[in-house]
């Protein structure tokens, strides 16, 4: 049973068909990977999934629930955390406080408890800070947690709004461009802990331009082109196919550039 | 230097009253950028309710002590907490995406029937909460400096409750949520924080720290009537603005800032003058500072 199952999904904005009809599944302790040229439609089933957009026509199922309809908020408690493509997090909190703020779905403590600060207010507290270094310390940034999210260099922060998403303790993970604006090394390092979230048992979605990163990490690759799901695959399946590299590289240079054109794909994304 | 010492002690003692309704202001400003019109008029319900409550107490045959304050107070502060959910429900979340300009018209109607209301039920004429309950006597704090003891437990109970404001705001996952909520909305909803429900909790905190103030203010003052929210409260308003809207330190350093200069105006110059003279400061302070004492260069809002 996947562990996300989309049908027939479609959103128009005013006249630009947004997607269209696109239909995949998400195998649970997978890393599937989202790619296409600007413009495909990516992030925009990113927002349809997390419940910021609601479909116009399709079905979205997490565990066989539906998630058409359910605010963003709800979606997060089911076991869904993102990350965004520029970084979103809140600069003026600290970086442990970030993260506290991606745990606050799990804890059930509100304002009269807080005021009263009960036993199990407390313990509930110590549980959502010890929890939140767990996350800083899984992605090496646990030494800036003192200081404001602001402050970070770029690279951290984006580990930090990783950090905040598994502090949700999700069993998805959809990760919207996570290596964007990074150098060589740091995305070898971040593809390196997208595998160890893989091995804790959480599901991983990824949108990514490079396509270094997502031949490397994918189990599953899905490719999209204005809105229309052209492929999907292993890796090795997608690189070769002619109508994705038609996709990135424009028309007749399918020729030219295929079969096992993985240098020529990876160009692709400066284009 | 006595007379000095005095006057500074006044003005802070006025200055944590509007500081703790300065807060009302400042954090529903933090999280909705609203000027919440309505809340010097909770904070004025709040006097009315203690008064009322007091005078049940004596109706029933009770001589009512300093005790009353022990289930008044936190009874006043309860039920100012629901009448605040109760207005952020109907007069502001019906226009949260209509802009800024109608829910700040919505304050303004809610100010307007709050104070009506007051008029209506209560009249025109000046209350006074009966001298019984306050504590007798005074405390000599410094050669002829002198406070009276219920003076001193009122800006006691003042300063209890900001400290224990910032420990719940900075502490407490309700609070690092309501700090989240007031930078960034979007990202709160997505990062599985349920944004209207911690809206809620701000209009929880907010009236029941100002319906507090309220009876702490007719106790120090004797008397008051349904102005009291546009006078004081107003105050306070303008307190939260010079320490920087939407900034939880800014609004108590606001209101001490504001509660000792015009202390001192009234002391070394006239007490006709006093309400000239702070503002005067307060317009310097804001040409220096547009965005307040703590305002914009500091992170943090609620």
């Amino acid at each position: 049973m996947p562990l996300l199952d989309v049908q027939d999904l479609s959103k128009r904005f005013g006249g630009l068909q947004a997607v269209e009809g696109v239909s995949f599944s998400v195998e649970p302790g997978r890393i599937t990977s989202l790619i296409g040229p600007n413009g495909a439609g990516k992030t925009t089933i990113f927002n349809l999934i997390t419940g910021i957009y609601r479909p116009d026509r399709g079905m979205i199922l997490y565990k066989e629930m539906s998630l058409v309809g359910r605010r963003p908020h709800a979606v997060v408690k089911l076991g869904i955390a993102r990350t965004f493509q520029g970084i979103r997090l809140f600069p003026g909190l600290t970086v442990r406080e970030n993260v506290m703020a991606g745990r606050h779905c799990r804890g059930k403590a509100g304002v009269f408890a807080a005021l009263l600060r009960s036993p199990g207010q407390r313990r509930e507290e110590s549980e959502i800070r010890s929890r939140a270094d767990d996350c800083l310390r899984f992605m090496h940034v646990d030494q800036h947690r003192y200081e404001l999210a602001r402050n970070l260099p770029y690279g951290d922060q984006r580990r930090v709004e990783v950090a905040r998403a598994l502090a949700t303790d999700p069993e998805l993970v959809v990760l919207d461009e996570p290596a964007a604006g990074l150098n060589e090394e740091e995305s070898a390092s971040l593809v390196a802990l997208i595998r160890q979230i893989r091995e804790q048992g959480i599901t991983v979605l990824l949108i990514e331009h490079d396509m270094k990163v997502v031949m490397g990490v994918s189990d599953h690759v899905l490719v999209l082109d204005n809105g229309r799901l052209i492929a999907g695959g292993r890796p090795d399946e997608v690189q070769a196919n002619p109508r994705v590299i038609e996709a990135y590289l424009g028309c007749g240079a399918g020729a030219a550039a295929a079969p096992g054109a993985a240098p020529d794909v990876e160009d692709a994304r400066d284009v | 230097m006595e007379f000095l010492a005095q006057n500074l002690l006044n003005g802070v003692s006025i200055g944590s009253f509007y500081a703790l309704v300065a807060l009302g202001y400042t954090m529903v400003y933090g999280v909705l950028r609203l000027i919440n019109f309505a809340h010097g008029d909770l904070f004025m319900w709040g006097a009315f309710l203690g008064y009322t409550a007091l005078t049940a107490i004596s109706a029933a045959g009770l001589s009512p002590g300093p005790w009353v304050f022990v289930p008044v107070l936190p009874g006043v502060m309860i039920v100012l907490a629901l009448a605040g959910v109760l207005l952020e429900r109907t007069a502001y979340r019906p226009l949260r995406s209509a802009g800024r300009l109608p829910p700040l018209i919505s304050a303004l109607g809610a100010a307007f029937i709050l104070q009506a209301l007051a008029r209506n039920l209560y009249g025109a004429s000046y209350k006074t909460y009966p001298s019984s309950v306050s504590l007798p006597g005074g405390v000599r704090i410094l050669g002829d400096v002198t406070m009276g003891t219920t003076q001193i437990v009122a800006v006691l109970a003042a300063l209890l409750l900001m400290s224990a404001l910032h420990v719940f705001v900075h502490r407490t996952r309700v609070g690092t949520a309501m700090r989240a909520v007031s930078l960034d909305h979007d990202t709160a909803r997505l990062m599985g924080i349920p944004v209207d429900r911690v809206i809620a909790g701000v209009f929880l905190i907010g009236p029941a720290l100002g319906g507090a103030a309220g009876m702490l203010v007719a106790l120090r003052y004797g008397s008051f009537d349904f102005t009291l929210g546009w006078t004081f409260g107003l105050k306070a308003f303008i307190a939260a603005i010079v320490g920087g809207i939407g900034n939880i330190p800014g609004a108590m350093l606001g209101g001490l800032i504001l509660g000792v200069v015009e202390s001192l105006g009234a002391g070394y110059i006239s007490p006709q003058w006093k309400d000239l003279i702070a503002y005067v400061l307060l317009a310097l302070i804001l040409i220096a500072r547009p965005g307040g004492l703590l305002g914009e260069r500091c992170a943090e809002r609620v």
